[in-house]
């Protein structure tokens, strides 16, 4: 008896320090590995006694019963001859277990469990996540009671009977409708859709909801927010670098793929394997960019075998995560030290990943947003035309040239003549230079100009140079380093003084050739001419002047020149020439002019007489139009949006163990597989994604149906049957309700992995329909709600709390997909972090692109949108399956003051005086109604119809405050509304805004 | 309602697993009624800094022309670097393909300073007043050789991403002292030079797998010191408090209906929200600093944003009961030009770092303040680039390198750790950031190894599976 006694009390310690609240095993029931057992093993013991066989201590492991019983660790039935419970009883700390610099210690329950475990008869059970789910029969309803309708119902009902409880009330409608409309849509309903269903009391008018709902388009959007998370779906490349990316195809995709309802098990191929697929259509060629949203780094001096051992352990690790719900990140360096996945299964796993055309690193000098390969392109009909027009232009001019390359070669000796003469140059004095990173020298004897590093982009250069008097028609730079070399990226150059020069890019002396130089002539910084510096050997660019400069006295002229990035520092000089610009010629050419005629070769003749024509003027405006028809094309190309996807290399990359996971350590040789502890894959199955996508989706595999379940329960109830949704293995928390997990998950398998189907499953069971209400002797009995005593509530997400102000307001602009937009954003807070310009400011956007909902908004990773971040976002750098939920002021402060919702408040304020009524009752009504569904209550009322009076009163007084007020935010209310009243209910909307239900799902 | 909060926190959250209920209870209380938060206890042992003042200096900073002299290469000038030394260990992109390892001796001169004679260099006369409290660690080594992962393994104490910050940590583990500020906070100063600024990334300071509310909060200048501080145009203070007394009312009618604490803890944020609005702007408000003040932190100080103006501000945090100031100054990236991009760091930083530590000592907070200076890695004894006599640059070196701490339980006047003739490898004491991290946590009171937080099946910590207190800098 006395012992008795001491057990129940040491079940109440550890009833706390349980990380569930459901009751372990009662005293007086079996003990159980899986419920009462296991916990305590993996939390405990399984680091040093169990799956990794590398840190074993003692040879000995406790998470298989033979190697348990045959080290005599565990003896059935005698716990006194047992070693682990002499062991976990120990006094003297070099025997005590666990080992007290561990910092674990069992509690007094925790070892009587053992022991009667183990005088039970140390009966082990496969962990529950790896056996197979099967569907129970449904549990029978108490005694006099029918059976519930929904079998959602049956089993959350025969627990609560079980444990003495009963379910709470339906909620009201307004409660229902508002609530199921968030969660299938992110959205309010408006008051219309209220008011129907609160009308319609004929049969089934809840059904008729949830099925409008699902097959509302917005209905995409919000599914689209969770997987974007697990997917870690973002518009830039992350690391320190971060510059942007192009993937919102892929995310149009995903909310594509919700609305239409494509089955579970297709979404899974299509993403992980859709270009594999027999003649992949091109949506499933982009669906694959699920596996390319991992970050990507572009930082100068990264080791491309690093990273993309990065990216592909990203990828197990996503994919172990999201369909497996294991955490394969800890096989990484070594077996898990808690479930049986070896190291081995790891890199197995990699090998099925590790066969993408990929680089590893990002390329730096690429123009921002072009993405790295492999990508599609994805051009609009219009955008197909108008390429299709430019091509045909430009095939035309280019024949056109091809023909006057057949020509004539009379005149030529003479030309060579003239040409052989040379081209004398004259230095030019250069007076004054300016902008770049550091100011540039002007060197005065050398008459040089000395231009230090440009570590940034978009630099630009000004000198100003004086030219002597004459007639000049060419331009020649030389450029020098005083270091042994460096690189230098000049992208632009114009004569900015006097602005009616032109510049044209010759190929002159031993210059640059002008296919190089033209680049710094067309306008677009992302074209650069790169010229490798030296000191002895300078780069030349040689350009001619159209017209040419002419000045009987000296002059001065200003130069442009733009710069991307540049080493040195190096050395500038400017040189004219008055020569003819067809004397104007490459070494090559004059090489041969010089020689006696009668000496040329034909082939040198040819050389001559090709190099002459390319002089004439039909020929050059032959040219330039080629040349602007090629930019026109690449600029049209430019503007084709792109998405990264994933191809498969023909010969698969050799994968290895990595030692300790480090990159540079290979170990034994790997193919593809799947984890030996789960169902092999099957033999037809081919060993590549596809076959992996499959083996995830087939009947036999256990994990899939379960945890993909389990996180759509989450997304409604906003905790999961098993609440560790990403950790379905020894250390994640075993299912609240593990028959009803198993009757989901095969449910929704055998129902062709019906995706709206399972929603509308749960959100039309009467467990979802409760009223949310706590009561005291629910708080006592069911504190977290893991029974379903009651509906759930908790706080939106980020998005919807925003989505949700929006379309309350009437802002909302919801147009579906495309490339990500720009809402208001706090100032500076890129410029404080970020480098780089081009992409160290956040400008933002006009227009609709301010009131678009907020999966569109532009993330970058560096610096995700501060709002959303506030309200518990992940920074999407690997996968995340369940976001905290917290409370803070910085929140209050993003509610009340953000201009998103100073501007929603106004909205919100307008929308009230336009259509709620005339008198302050009704508007307040309308307003409360549009956020909140139901209608105020008369002391909500009466609170907030003070607010009104209050400030009608204030702003009457203070108008200009409330002119400042209604300045805040782009949209504009209509101008006849009467300024303090509406400022007046803008504060009243505000209130609503920020109330504790408004944020909440309840 | 309180006593019930605590209940539902200690069901739902885990603190600090396995360890005393004393530092758990704390952190609740913090969370909970924040305006008690300053009777915090001790927590797993007496600590000996209450707040961490990290002077993160973000780009790396050379040891080799700051902390660590070696006279000895002014005779190697152009030498290749012996391949006894380098022994083939990886260097990064930039300068793997050098034909060449040229080793370039510091342009700079070093002497010792104070009493303890600590040898200092010329380009940090003003932190040299201070050696006697200088505890210099020159064994500092890391893992990663690019600046994203090395910033973020400082950070938070791996390389890639998720992980929550150390100030998180400390968040997490001790709360607020001040209940009308957050415990951790980031600020971040503009070079006042061209160079190259590094950049840096929400993540660095931000909570990782813990809730939000750890998350550092960046302090800016200008309008808003925090993110959305500020009323709209046209709401006065009195207008605000109107309104939040509105909102007070109606989820007071909320919470008696459906009496769930969320409620309760939303309008005790609401409340926090509202005394953040007074307490920051009079915190960051810098212009009622007597002149003497912007005197001892020089010229720049005036200017916001700047590293001596968050100087002025840290300690005015630091006064205020901040826990953990991450103060970030960028642009110590010198792969070229490194004398004169190094001096005008020193320029930015010398004088403020200096007057900060002085400020702190004249207020008695040195005794309970730990501040740590340094970067995220150090940089090669040979030249990137080419070498001249007065010219030269150094790539990314993150086997060794130099920090300081100075304050709450630190040895002054010391050197810690010693590096080889070419400050390319470490001979003794080395010092791995877990290490750092773990004797920064030691200061602060908290064994490293029970801080702890369960995040997919596993408890986490600041230090991974690593880290030894480094018993050779405390006092």
């Amino acid at each position: 008896m006395r012992s008795s006694k001491r057990l129940l009390l040491s079940f109440a310690v550890l009833a706390l320090a349980s990380p569930t609240d459901l009751p372990a095993a009662s005293a007086a029931g079996a003990v159980r590995y899986n419920r009462d057992i296991r916990p305590i093993l993996s939390d405990n013991c399984f680091a040093c006694h169990g799956p990794d066989a590398n840190r074993r201590k003692g040879k000995l492991r406790l998470d298989v019963r033979e190697e348990a019983l045959a080290r005599k660790a565990i003896v059935p039935g005698k716990p006194q001859q047992s070693v682990v419970v002499a062991r976990i009883g120990a006094t003297a700390p070099d025997e005590l277990m666990p080992p007290p610099d561990s910092h674990k210690k069992l509690s007094a329950g925790q070892k009587d469990l053992l022991k009667r475990w183990i005088a039970e008869g140390a009966a082990y059970e496969a962990h529950w996540a790896f056996v197979p789910p099967v569907k129970a029969p449904l549990p029978a309803a108490g005694q006099g009671k029918p059976r519930p309708a929904n079998p959602v119902d049956a089993f959350i009902q025969a627990r609560l009977a079980q444990a003495g409880l009963s379910p709470s009330p339906e909620a009201t409608r307004p409660a229902l409708i508002r609530r199921v409309t968030l969660d299938l849509t992110g959205l309010p309903p408006t008051p219309a859709e209220v008011d129907a269903f609160v009308r319609d009391l004929s049969e089934g008018a809840y059904e008729r909801v949830v099925e409008r709902l699902l097959r509302s388009p917005h209905y995409g959007e919000r599914m689209a927010v969770d997987w974007l998370d697990a997917a870690r779906y973002a518009d830039s490349n992350g690391y320190q670098v971060d510059r942007d990316r192009e993937l919102w195809p892929w995310r149009d995709w995903v909310i594509r793929a919700f609305n239409a309802n494509l089955p579970f098990d297709q979404f899974t191929i299509e993403q992980l394997a859709g270009d594999l697929l027999p003649n992949a259509t091109l949506e499933q060629r982009v669906a694959t960019g699920f596996h390319r949203n991992h970050m990507l780094n572009e930082e100068g001096g990264v080791l491309a075998d690093e990273f993309l051992a990065e990216y592909t352990a990203d990828r197990v690790e996503t994919t172990a995560a999201v369909w497996l719900g294991q955490t394969f990140n800890c096989a990484r360096c070594h077996d898990h030290k808690f479930d049986p996945f070896t190291q081995r299964d790891f890199y197995a796993l990699k090998a099925f990943f590790h066969n993408v055309p990929e680089r590893g690193v990002g390329n730096y000098s690429n123009p921002i947003r072009q993405n790295a390969p492999p990508f599609v392109k994805l051009p609009s009909p219009e955008l197909e035309a108008k390429l299709a027009g430019l091509n045909a232009k430009l095939k035309g001019a280019t024949e056109q040239l091809a023909a006057l390359n057949q020509q004539s070669t009379a005149g030529l000796d003479a030309w060579a003549e003239r040409v052989a003469a040379g081209v004398s140059w004259t230095q030019v004095e250069l007076l004054a230079a300016s902008g770049g990173d550091q100011p540039p020298r002007v060197d005065e004897p050398a008459r040089a100009v000395e231009v230090g590093p440009q570590e940034t982009r978009a630099n630009t250069l000004k000198l100003t140079a004086r030219l002597p008097a004459g007639t000049f028609t060419a331009l020649r730079f030389e450029c020098a380093t005083t270091v042994a070399e460096a690189s230098f990226q000049w992208s632009e150059l114009k004569v900015a003084k006097p602005a009616a020069v032109r510049l044209r890019a010759v190929t002159a002396g031993d210059s640059l050739a002008a296919t190089e130089t033209v680049k710094v002539l067309d306008n677009d910084r992302r074209t650069r001419a790169v010229l490798v510096v030296k000191p002895a050997l300078a780069a030349q660019a040689v350009f001619e002047l159209e017209p040419a400069l002419a000045s009987s006295a000296p002059s001065e002229v200003e130069l442009e020149l733009g710069v991307e990035h540049a080493g040195g520092p190096t050395l500038w000089r400017v040189f004219v020439s008055g020569a003819e610009p067809d004397r104007l010629v490459p070494t090559s050419v004059l090489a041969i002019a010089q020689k006696p005629a009668a000496q040329r070769t034909a082939a040198e003749r040819r050389q001559l007489a090709e190099f002459r024509l390319q002089q004439q003027p039909e020929h050059r405006r032959l040219s330039d139009a080629v040349a602007a028809l090629k930019r026109q094309v690449a600029d049209a190309e430019g503007e084709i949006p792109t998405t990264l996807v994933m191809e498969e290399l023909k010969e698969p990359r050799a994968t290895f163990v990595l030692m300790r996971g480090a990159y540079d350590r290979p170990g034994a040789p790997v193919t593809a597989g799947t984890p030996a502890v789960l169902p092999a894959l099957e033999e037809g199955l081919p060993r590549n994604r596809l076959g992996l996508a499959r083996w995830l989706v087939s009947p036999q595999n256990p994990l899939t149906a379960r945890v993909v379940a389990n996180r759509f329960w989450q997304q409604l109830f906003g905790t999961g049957l098993v609440r560790t949704s990403e950790d379905f293995g020894s250390q994640g928390e075993p299912p609240s309700h593990p028959e009803l997990l198993d009757w989901l998950a095969v449910t929704f398998r055998e129902s062709g992995w019906d995706v709206k189907g399972f929603l509308r499953l749960l959100v039309t069971s009467a467990t979802y329909r409760q009223q949310s209400q706590l009561t005291p002797a629910l708080r006592e009995r069911d504190p977290e709600n893991r029974l379903l005593t009651r509906g759930a509530r908790h706080r939106l997400m980020g998005e919807f709390v925003r989505d949700q102000a929006l379309a309350a307001s009437g802002l909302l602009v919801p147009k579906l997909g495309g490339a990500s937009v720009k809402p208001y954003h706090p100032p500076g807070l890129y410029e404080q972090i970020t480098a780089g310009k081009g992409y160290n400011t956040y400008v933002a956007g006009k227009g609709d692109d301010l009131h678009r909902r907020s999966l569109y908004t532009y993330w970058k990773r560096s610096v995700p949108h501060p709002a959303m971040l506030l309200f518990d976002a992940p920074f999407r750098e690997s996968c995340t399956l369940r976001r905290p939920r917290s409370n803070t002021p910085l929140q209050a402060l993003n509610l009340m003051n953000d201009p998103t919702y100073v501007e929603a408040a106004r909205w919100l304020a307008q929308r009230m005086m336009r259509e709620g009524g005339d008198t302050t009752a009704a508007r307040v009504t309308h307003g409360f109604r549009l956020l909140l569904a139901r209608s105020p209550s008369q002391r909500e009322l009466a609170v907030l119809s003070a607010a009104f009076e209050r400030a009608r009163t204030d702003f009457t007084r203070d108008p200009a405050a409330a002119k400042a007020l209604l300045a805040v935010g782009e949209a504009a209310t209509d101008a006849r509304l009467d300024a303090v009243d509406l400022a007046a209910l803008t504060t009243v909307a505000s209130t609503l805004l920020n109330l504790d239900e408004v944020v909440t799902k309840e | 309602m309180i006593a019930d909060a605590l209940q539902r926190h200690l069901a739902r959250r885990q603190f600090l697993s396995r360890s005393g209920t004393a530092l758990g209870a704390a952190a609740l209380a913090s969370l909970l009624a924040p305006r008690l938060a300053s009777a915090a206890q001790p927590p797993h042992f007496a600590p000996k800094a209450r707040r961490i003042i990290w002077l993160t200096q973000a780009g790396a900073p050379s040891q080799l022309e700051l902390f660590d002299p070696k006279p000895g290469l002014a005779a190697q000038f152009d030498k290749d670097l012996p391949d006894s030394i380098r022994q083939g260990q990886r260097l990064t992109g930039m300068t793997a393909g050098q034909k060449r390892f040229p080793v370039a001796p510091s342009v700079f001169q070093f002497r010792p300073h104070g009493r303890a004679g600590l040898w200092l260099s010329e380009l940090l006369p003003h932190t040299a007043r201070f050696a006697d409290d200088l505890c210099v660690i020159r064994s500092l080594h890391t893992e990663a050789i690019n600046h994203d992962p090395a910033m973020t393994l400082l950070q938070t104490g791996h390389q890639i991403g998720g992980r929550p910050a150390f100030g998180a940590w400390v968040s997490y583990g001790l709360g607020a002292e001040n209940a009308d500020l957050p415990a951790f906070v980031a600020l971040i100063s503009r070079p006042s030079g061209p160079t190259n600024a590094q950049p840096l990334h929400e993540r660095m300071w931000g909570a990782g797998f813990l809730p939000a509310k750890y998350q550092g909060v960046r302090f800016s200048s200008g309008k808003d010191p925090v993110l959305f501080l500020s009323n709209p145009p046209g709401i006065t203070p009195e207008r605000r408090r109107a309104m939040l007394d509105d909102v007070a009312a109606l989820n007071r009618m909320k919470l008696a209906e459906h009496q769930d604490p969320e409620t309760q803890a939303r309008m005790d944020q609401y409340e926090m929200a509202f005394r953040m609005q007074t307490a920051v702007p009079e915190l960051a408000d810098l212009s009622k600093e007597p002149a003497g003040i912007y005197e001892r932190y020089g010229p720049e100080s005036r200017k916001p944003g700047t590293y001596a103006a968050n100087c002025i501000l840290a300690r005015r945090l630091a006064e205020r009961g901040v826990r953990f100031i991450q103060l970030y100054h960028r642009g110590w990236d010198q792969h070229n030009n490194l004398p004169g991009g190094i001096r005008s760091q020193c320029h930015d930083t010398d004088q403020p770092t200096a007057a900060l530590l002085g400020e702190l000592k004249e207020r008695g907070m040195m005794e309970d303040t730990l501040v740590i200076w340094g970067g995220e890695f150090g940089r090669t004894v040979y030249s990137q680039g080419v070498l001249t006599k007065d010219n030269y640059g150094r790539d990314h070196h993150p086997r060794c390198y130099s920090v300081w701490l100075a304050g709450a339980g630190v040895k002054g006047g010391h050197v810690h750790g010693e590096t080889d003739d070419f400050s390319y490898n470490i001979v003794k004491d080395p010092v791995h950031i877990h290490d750092l991290n773990a004797t920064a946590l030691h200061l602060l009171g908290i064994n490293h190894q029970r801080l702890t937080y369960r995040f997919q099946g596993r408890d986490y910590r600041l230090t991974d599976v690593h880290g030894e207190v480094v018993r050779g800098v405390l006092a």
